[in-house]
C-alpha cells in the first residue's frame, strides 16, 4: 500500500490511476549497481573552523563550525545528518564536495584522498559527486530555462551525449517526474516541489555516485515532501544511489535513512544504524531531540515523556569545553566539564560520545544504567 | 446556547490585483470559546494568515465579507480606530516572522513598555518593571539585563519568545498564534509550546494556533480546522480528526508526513499534484484535480461543508458511508503503518 486511494473499488479505480507512482518512465542508462557494503566515502577529523569577525581590541576569534567529524558512507546506502541550526551541517557537506577548504582532517573518496585536491584535478571529482540545496527558489538562474540549467553540467564538463544534450536533459526531466516539454520553461514557471525535481534533475545529469541533499525537502509543503521523499528513493532504487542526507526534521531522516548520525556544536555525538538509534537512542542529547518532537494524533497517542531543554545551543564561538552539551544536559557531572568523551561503540555499529549514556547495555563503570 | 468568544461567520476576503481578484478566503466560518484552542492547518496559500489578519483588522486592499464577532463586538462593523483600541488587550497576534514585527531600533524592553501603556495609563518605571516581568515569565534568562537588548541582539528562540512576551503583556483575552514555532529547533519550539499552553491555562486565553505541523496542532488544539484553497476542506475535535478524519486532503495530510511513532513504511502516501492558483481556483471542489476520488460533481459543483458528526463538519460528495468504508479499509492501515 503506497500510493493514496489505492486499492479500493468504484472511486479508488480513478485513485489507481491518478495517484500512481510519480515516475513510470524508463530510467536513462542505469550504472552498474554499486556494490554494496563497500566503503564509498570516509571523513576523518574533518574540521572547518571559520575566522569570525571580532572588534577591534578584541582577541581573534575562531567559529567551530565542525570540530573533528569522522564518519564513512558505504556504497548503496542513505547517511543521516541530523541536529539543531548551526550545528555544522551543511558546512560538513560544503567542504565534503570541496566548495570550502578543511581546516583539518581528511577526506577518503572511492578510495582516493581528495583533501587537498587543486582546482584542476577536482573536475571528474565533481562528477561523481553532487550537491542538492535547501532552497529550491535561490538556487536555479531565473535567467536560464529548464533545458539549459539541467544540460549545463553537460557543458561545463564536456560531455556529448548519444542524441544529444537535449534528448538527454529531457530523459532526465522525465526521470524525476516532469514532463519533456517542459525544456524551454523558466524557474519562475514552477512550484517549489517542482523546483527541487529540476534541482535533482541537474544533480543526475553526470550520473553521481554520491549526492548530498541538504534539506531537501524543508522548503516545501507537506505533501510536496512526500513527493520529493518518494522520488529520492525511487531514484535510489533505480540508478543505485549513495545518499548523505542533511536535514534537521527527525522524521524525515528516519523515514529515508539507513544510518543517522546526530551533530552538536560541530561534533558528532551520536551514529548508529536506523533502528538501533531510534528505538534506543544513548546521547542524552538525541533523547531530548527524539523527545521534542510533535507527535501528531489524537490526546490519547503514547507520547515519550519530554525532556525540557533549558536555553539555547551555545555559540560555536565558545562551545563549552569537554562534553559541548554539558550546559544544557541533565545528566552532567564533573568529568562532564573536563574530559570529552570519545564516540564510543556501546552497540554493533551504534557510537556514542558521553560519559554516562542512556539506554547502554551492559555494565561499565562510565555506563549509569538507563535512567 | 451561547454565542462563543470569538465567531467568525462565512468570512470572505479578496483581494484586487493586477492579475485579478485573489479569492483568499471563501466561506469560512468557526467559533472559540475562551480556555480554547483552534488550531488551523493547510498548505502555503490556503488562507491561514489572511483569516487571521481579517480577524485582527490588520489587511490592507482587501474586500472583506461574512460576520466576525469578538465578544460581542461584530468587528467587521466596528471603525479601524475601535478596533486599533481592541489590539493588545482584547485580542493579539504572534506572527511568523518576530523580526517584521518587532522594530529594529528600539530596545526589546522599549516595545513592550509602549504596548503595555496603550491600555494602562502607568508610569515608565512600572511598565518596565512589567516587562521585566513578561520577559522572566517567557524564559528569558536575567530578563533585567537583557531588557534594554536590541531585537538583533537575541537568539531566534529568545525573540520568538520576547514577541510572545510582546503579544501576552497586556493579557489578551483571543491570542493569535501565526505558525510561531516554524523558524525554531524543535527543543525550542517545545518550550514555547509549554509557553502557550501554561498561559492559556492561567489566563483562559482563546487561542489560535496556525500551522502547517500536525504534530503541533495535536499538541494544542481542541478543534482544527483543515483549510484548502480558502475554505474549510474539514472541522473535527483533534480527536475526530486524527481519528476519524474524512476529507481525501485531509488523508493526504496525514499519510504525507513521516512520523517517529511508526514503522517507517517503504513509501509515504502522496498527494499529487500542487496546490492551485489562487486566482484560477479549480471549478467545482477546489482539490479535484488532485484527489483521486474526485467525480464529476466534483468537478462542477463545489461540495458544501456538512455536518457528518456533532461538531465534525466535511466538504466532500462522497457519501457519508463511502467516505467512512474508504478510510477504515484503504488509507487509515497505511496512515498507521507499523503503529
Ligand atoms: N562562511 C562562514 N563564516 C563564518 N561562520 C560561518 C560560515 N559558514 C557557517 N558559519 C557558522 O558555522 C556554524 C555552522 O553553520 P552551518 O551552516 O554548517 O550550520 P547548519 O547545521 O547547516 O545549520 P542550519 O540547520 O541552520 O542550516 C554556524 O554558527 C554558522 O554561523
Ligand atoms: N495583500 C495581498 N494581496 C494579494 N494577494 C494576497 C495578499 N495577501 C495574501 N494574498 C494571497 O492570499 C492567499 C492566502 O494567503 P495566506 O497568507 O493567508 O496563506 P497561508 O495559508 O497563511 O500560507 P502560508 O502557509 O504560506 O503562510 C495566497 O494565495 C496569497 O498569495
Ligand atoms: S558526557 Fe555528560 S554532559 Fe555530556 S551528554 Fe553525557 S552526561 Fe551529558
Ligand atoms: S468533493 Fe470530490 S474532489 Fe473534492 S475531496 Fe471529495 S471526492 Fe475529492
Ligand atoms: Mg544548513
Ligand atoms: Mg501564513
Amino acid at each position: 500500500m503506497n500510493s493514496f486511494g489505492e486499492g479500493s473499488p468504484g472511486r479508488g479505480q480513478a485513485g489507481r490511476d491518478l495517484v500512481a507512482r510519480p515516475m513510470d518512465v524508463v530510467p536513462l542508462e542505469v550504472p552498474p549497481e554499486a556494490p554494496q557494503g563497500e566503503t564509498l566515502l570516509e571523513v576523518e577529523a574533518l574540521t572547518k573552523h571559520f575566522p569570525a569577525h571580532s572588534g577591534l581590541f578584541k582577541p581573534k576569534q575562531l567559529v567551530k563550525a565542525v570540530d573533528g567529524v569522522s564518519f564513512t558512507v558505504t556504497a548503496g546506502e542513505t547517511l543521516g545528518l541530523v541536529g539543531e541550526s548551526g550545528c555544522g551541517k551543511t558546512t560538513t557537506g560544503r567542504l565534503l564536495v570541496r566548495l570550502i577548504e578543511p581546516t583539518s582532517g581528511r577526506i577518503v573518496f572511492d578510495g582516493r584522498d581528495i583533501t587537498h585536491l587543486r582546482p584542476g584535478q577536482m573536475r571528474p571529482l565533481r562528477r561523481d559527486i553532487q550537491m542538492i540545496f535547501q532552497d529550491p527558489y535561490s538556487s536555479l538562474n531565473p535567467r536560464h530555462t529548464v533545458g539549459a540549467i539541467v544540460g549545463a553540467p553537460f557543458r561545463i564538463q564536456k560531455i556529448s551525449t548519444e542524441g544529444g544534450v537535449k534528448k538527454s536533459v529531457q530523459e532526465l526531466l522525465e526521470l524525476v517526474g516532469l514532463s519533456p516539454e517542459h525544456y524551454n520553461r523558466y524557474p519562475h514557471e514552477f512550484s517549489g516541489g517542482q523546483r527541487q525535481r529540476i534541482g535533482i534533475a541537474r544533480t543526475l545529469a553526470l550520473k553521481p555516485k554520491l549526492i548530498i541533499a541538504d534539506e531537501p525537502v524543508s522548503a516545501l509543503d507537506v505533501s510536496i515532501q512526500a513527493q520529493v521523499i518518494n522520488l529520492l528513493e525511487d531514484l535510489q532504487d533505480t540508478l543505485g544511489l549513495t545518499y548523505l542526507v542533511i536535514a534537521h526534521d527527525l522524521s524525515v531522516v528516519r523515514h529515508i535513512s539507513d544510518r543517522v548520525a546526530v551533530m552538536y556544536l560541530g561534533k558528532i555525538a551520536e551514529l548508529g544504524p536506523r533502528k538501533s538509534l531510534y528505538e534506543t537512542p544513548m546521547h542524552p542529547y538525541t533523547v531530548a531531540l527524539m523527545s521534542a518532537v510533535p507527535i501528531p494524533g489524537p490526546a490519547s497517542t503514547k507520547r515519550p515523556k519530554r525532556i525540557r531543554l533549558e536555553g539555547d545551543v551555545p555559540s560555536p564561538l565558545d562551545p563549552p569545553p569537554a562534553c559541548p552539551f554539558h550546559t544544557r544536559c541533565w545528566k552532567a557531572q564533573d568529568v562532564c566539564r573536563q574530559i570529552e568523551p570519545p564516540l564510543r561503540e556501546l552497540r554493533p555499529g551504534h557510537r556514542v560520545a558521553c560519559h554516562f549514556p542512556e539506554n547502554a547495555p551492559g555494565d561499565g563503570a562510565a555506563v549509569a544504567g538507563t535512567g | 446556547m451561547t454565542a462563543p468568544f470569538l465567531q467568525v461567520k462565512d468570512l470572505q476576503v479578496s483581494f484586487p490585483t493586477d492579475d485579478g481578484l485573489v479569492r483568499s478566503v471563501n466561506d469560512v466560518s468557526f467559533g472559540v470559546a475562551r480556555g480554547e484552542t483552534l488550531g488551523i492547518v493547510g498548505e502555503s496559500g490556503s488562507g491561514k494568515s489572511v483569516t487571521s489578519l481579517a480577524i485582527m483588522g490588520l489587511l490592507k486592499g482587501a474586500k472583506r465579507s461574512g460576520e466576525i464577532w469578538l465578544d460581542g463586538i461584530s468587528l467587521l462593523d466596528a471603525s479601524s480606530e475601535e478596533v486599533r483600541k481592541l489590539r493588545g488587550r482584547k485580542m493579539a497576534m504572534i506572527f511568523q516572522d518576530p523580526l517584521s514585527a518587532m522594530h529594529p531600533f528600539y530596545s526589546v524592553g522599549q516595545q513592550i513598555i509602549e504596548a503595555y501603556r496603550i491600555h494602562h495609563r502607568v508610569t515608565k518605571a512600572v511598565a518596565r518593571k512589567h516587562a521585566i516581568d513578561m520577559l522572566n515569565r517567557v524564559g528569558i534568562p536575567r530578563p533585567d539585563k537583557r531588557v534594554d537588548d536590541y531585537p538583533h541582539q537575541f537568539s531566534g528562540g529568545m525573540r520568538q519568545r520576547a514577541m510572545i512576551a510582546m503579544a501576552l503583556s497586556c493579557d489578551p483575552e483571543l491570542l493569535i498564534a501565526d505558525e510561531p514555532t516554524t523558524a525554531l529547533d524543535v527543543t525550542v519550539q517545545a518550550q514555547i509550546l509549554d509557553l502557550i499552553r501554561d498561559l492559556q491555562r492561567d489566563f483562559n486565553t482563546a487561542v489560535i494556533l496556525i500551522t502547517h505541523d500536525l504534530g503541533v496542532v495535536s499538541e494544542l488544539s481542541d478543534n482544527i480546522l483543515v483549510m484548502y484553497a480558502g475554505r474549510a476542506a474539514e472541522y473535527a475535535s483533534a480527536e475526530d480528526l486524527f481519528t476519524a478524519p474524512e476529507h481525501p486532503y485531509t488523508w493526504g495530510l496525514l499519510g504525507s508526513m513521516p512520523r517517529l511513532d511508526a514503522e517507517p513504511t517503504d513509501r509515504l502516501l502522496q498527494i499529487k499534484g500542487t496546490p492551485p492558483s489562487m486566482i484560477n481556483v479549480p471549478a467545482g471542489c477546489a482539490f479535484h484535480p488532485r484527489c483521486p476520488y474526485a467525480d464529476l460533481a466534483s468537478r462542477t459543483l463545489v461540495p458544501p461543508l456538512t455536518e457528518v458528526a456533532p461538531g465534525h463538519r466535511v466538504a466532500c460528495h462522497i457519501p457519508v458511508e463511502e467516505r467512512r468504508r474508504i478510510w477504515q479499509h484503504d488509507i487509515r492501515p497505511a496512515v498507521e503503518g507499523g503503529r
